[in-house]
């Protein structure tokens, strides 16, 4: 556990140097500060826009930093060599994975609180309410962003970082169309495209579970059990793909 | 016990796709290092030098043979902690400073944070990187990166220390400092093993040597066994007041005869014919003034082998 720890603090610590983040966060700033600039345009409804376009930034910065990060989480080290050294100390590939993992998902939660600090301090000066369903959309957020890390984590355990990224985005827009994919599934005459369809559907995340913004913004609260429920899916699903991620990296050769 | 056994160890990279060919990179290569001693690992390049390391490390699996580490199968991830390993041309977390680069291998290699305190100043002395130790190694020049990088093979206070080309990229003072390193290791008792093309390096400070050539091990051995075997035929001696020339017997002997006014150095291939020279001299009124055993170089005996079965 010490050596897990040992390397995801350096995770922490190697991203927080590296500077990309200021640039998302500004990002996200900015994205917060022109809602509000929207907000005061539109009549009524402001504070439904408001909201609304402030957790889509928190969730698109965060979505970027899981997939851009989290494809270089090993195959950066491996490309940059470090990996050499680390592997060569009293550390499994297993525990370095997960340290790795473990690391970046510190990143991502950080700098979601500090979005969502930003947003909440907007949302307040904006004077309008600031209900539960906000904390509930923005914990779904981090869930799924910890599902988008174990999927580039995966794919870049195999293949590089460009197509893994690329990979990445596919899946999460797949994702977010599941139940589409139901849908034609039962619509599909096909006996075929419809096993393919329903095989489809059962094996992508289904992210849609994830996002509650458009209600959030309403203030609509989720129900307890659905909640806990959704977050049960997601890191369900991401510690199946990072068992998978070790499986492969286990098996690897530098 | 030995600290590295390697027995018919081959190594075969198979390729990602099946039209694709696999190649052999190393072929039934047998070793054992003692501990307690300085081997050094000789090849040229491509030899197979960086890939053998890699398997003793786990990196790299081998495809048949056994390979031991300190009693422990390689790859064993427990008995690393017992192992300090410098690869080749290493790249670091350019991030870090010199002091929280080492801190971190401390760390990784299960230290207590009270040893790490008092083990990094202490190393980074050692490997004269203490004015440095603030400073991030993307600011590090390629010698500073070649010292962190044996700082941090032997921050755990390891009792094997693998090092890829330690001396490479370091200037004449550089190297001899790495060598001396090298020799202060072994004086505390510790094994290390360490791959190099350059000859003069390891005649200087090894115990053994294995030279390895296409994949497969040439020969291994002490030092002098390796260079006495080769190099013992050739004597000269050197006398006054005789013109070689003019004695039949030392010019039937010889294998060359160098004239400088009455100073004549004749040299012999071998010890059976010494005698009789030595004799002739005498007989000639020639006085002695020395007779050396003309030592081969590790570098005769690597071109030689090289050649030989290469
Ligand atoms: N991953 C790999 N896949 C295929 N071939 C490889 C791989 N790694 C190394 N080789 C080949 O193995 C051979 C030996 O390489 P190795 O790096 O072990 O040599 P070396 O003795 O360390 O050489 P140098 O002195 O240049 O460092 C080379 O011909 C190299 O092309
Ligand atoms: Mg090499």
């Amino acid at each position: 556990m010490q050596s897990v720890m040992a390397v995801a603090n350096n995770t922490f610590r190697e991203t927080i140097r590296d500077k990309i983040l200021y640039n998302l966060v500004f990002f996200a700033l900015l994205l917060i500060g022109s809602s509000v600039l929207l907000g005061t345009l539109t009549i009524g409804e402001q504070a439904r826009i408001v909201k609304d376009l402030g957790l889509a930034a928190i969730n698109l910065v965060a979505v970027i930093i899981a997939i851009f990060l989290g494809v270089g989480l090993v195959s950066r080290e491996i490309e940059r060599r470090t990996i050499y050294t680390i592997l060569a100390r009293p550390i499994t590939r297993i525990q370095f994975v997960l340290g790795r993992y473990i690391g970046l998902a510190g990143i991502v939660t950080v700098n979601i609180v500090i979005m969502f600090a930003m947003f909440l301090a907007t949302i307040w000066l904006s004077g309008f309410p600031i209900h539960a369903a906000l904390f509930q959309a923005v914990q779904l957020i981090l869930v799924e962003s910890l599902v988008v890390m174990a999927i580039a984590l995966l794919f870049s355990t195999f293949s590089s970082a460009t197509l893994s990224a690329s990979m990445t985005i596919g899946l999460y827009i797949v994702g977010h169309l599941t139940s589409d994919l139901k849908v034609i599934a039962e619509k599909s005459a096909s006996q075929v495209a419809k096993a393919v369809m329903t095989g489809l559907y059962y094996m992508c995340p289904n992210l849609e579970v994830l996002n509650i913004k458009g209600q959030a913004a309403s203030g609509v609260s989720l129900a307890i059990e659905t909640q806990v429920l959704a977050t049960g899916y997601g890191v369900l699903y991401a510690g199946l793909l990072l068992f998978a991620a070790c499986l492969i990296f286990q098996r690897r050769e530098f | 016990m030995d600290a590295i056994v390697i027995e018919h160890l081959t190594k075969t990279f198979t390729p990602m796709w099946p039209w694709q060919k696999a190649s052999t990179v190393l072929t039934d290569v047998s070793l054992r290092v003692r501990q307690g001693e300085i081997f050094g690992f000789l090849g040229h390049n491509g030899a197979g030098k960086t890939t053998t390391m890699k398997i003793l490390l786990g990196l790299l699996r081998a495809t048949s043979g056994k390979v031991e580490l300190l009693g422990a199968p390689a790859g064993e991830v427990d008995a690393h902690a017992r192992i300090g390993y410098l690869p080749e041309s290493p790249y670091f977390y350019d991030y870090l400073t010199a002091e929280e680069f080492l801190t971190f291998y401390g760390k990784l290699a299960k230290l207590s944070a009270g040893s790490i305190r008092s083990r990094v100043p202490e190393l980074l002395k050692r490997v004269g990187l203490d004015e440095a130790r603030h400073r991030q190694l993307r600011k590090f020049s390629k010698g500073m990166l070649q010292r962190i990088g044996l700082a941090q093979a032997m921050v755990h206070d390891p009792e094997l220390i693998i090092l890829d080309e330690p001396m490479s990229g370091l200037d004449p003072m550089g190297r001899k400092e790495v060598r001396d390193l090298i020799l202060s290791l072994r004086d505390q008792g510790k094994t290390v093993f360490f791959s190099t093309h350059i000859l003069s390096d390891v005649e200087m400070i090894c115990d053994s040597v294995g030279i390895l050539a296409r994949g497969r091990m040439l020969s291994q051995g002490r030092v002098e066994d390796l260079v006495g075997e080769q190099g013992a035929h050739s004597i000269e001696v050197v006398c006054d007041g005789v013109v070689g020339d003019e004695v039949p017997i030392v010019k039937q002997c010889a294998l060359r005869i160098l004239q400088k006014g009455s100073r004549c150095l004749i040299m012999l291939p071998g010890q059976e014919v010494l005698e009789e020279v030595l004799s002739a001299v005498r007989n000639a009124k020639g006085r002695l003034v020395s007779v050396v055993p003309h030592r081969g170089s590790l570098e005769e005996v690597f071109v030689e082998q090289s050649v030989q079965r290469g």
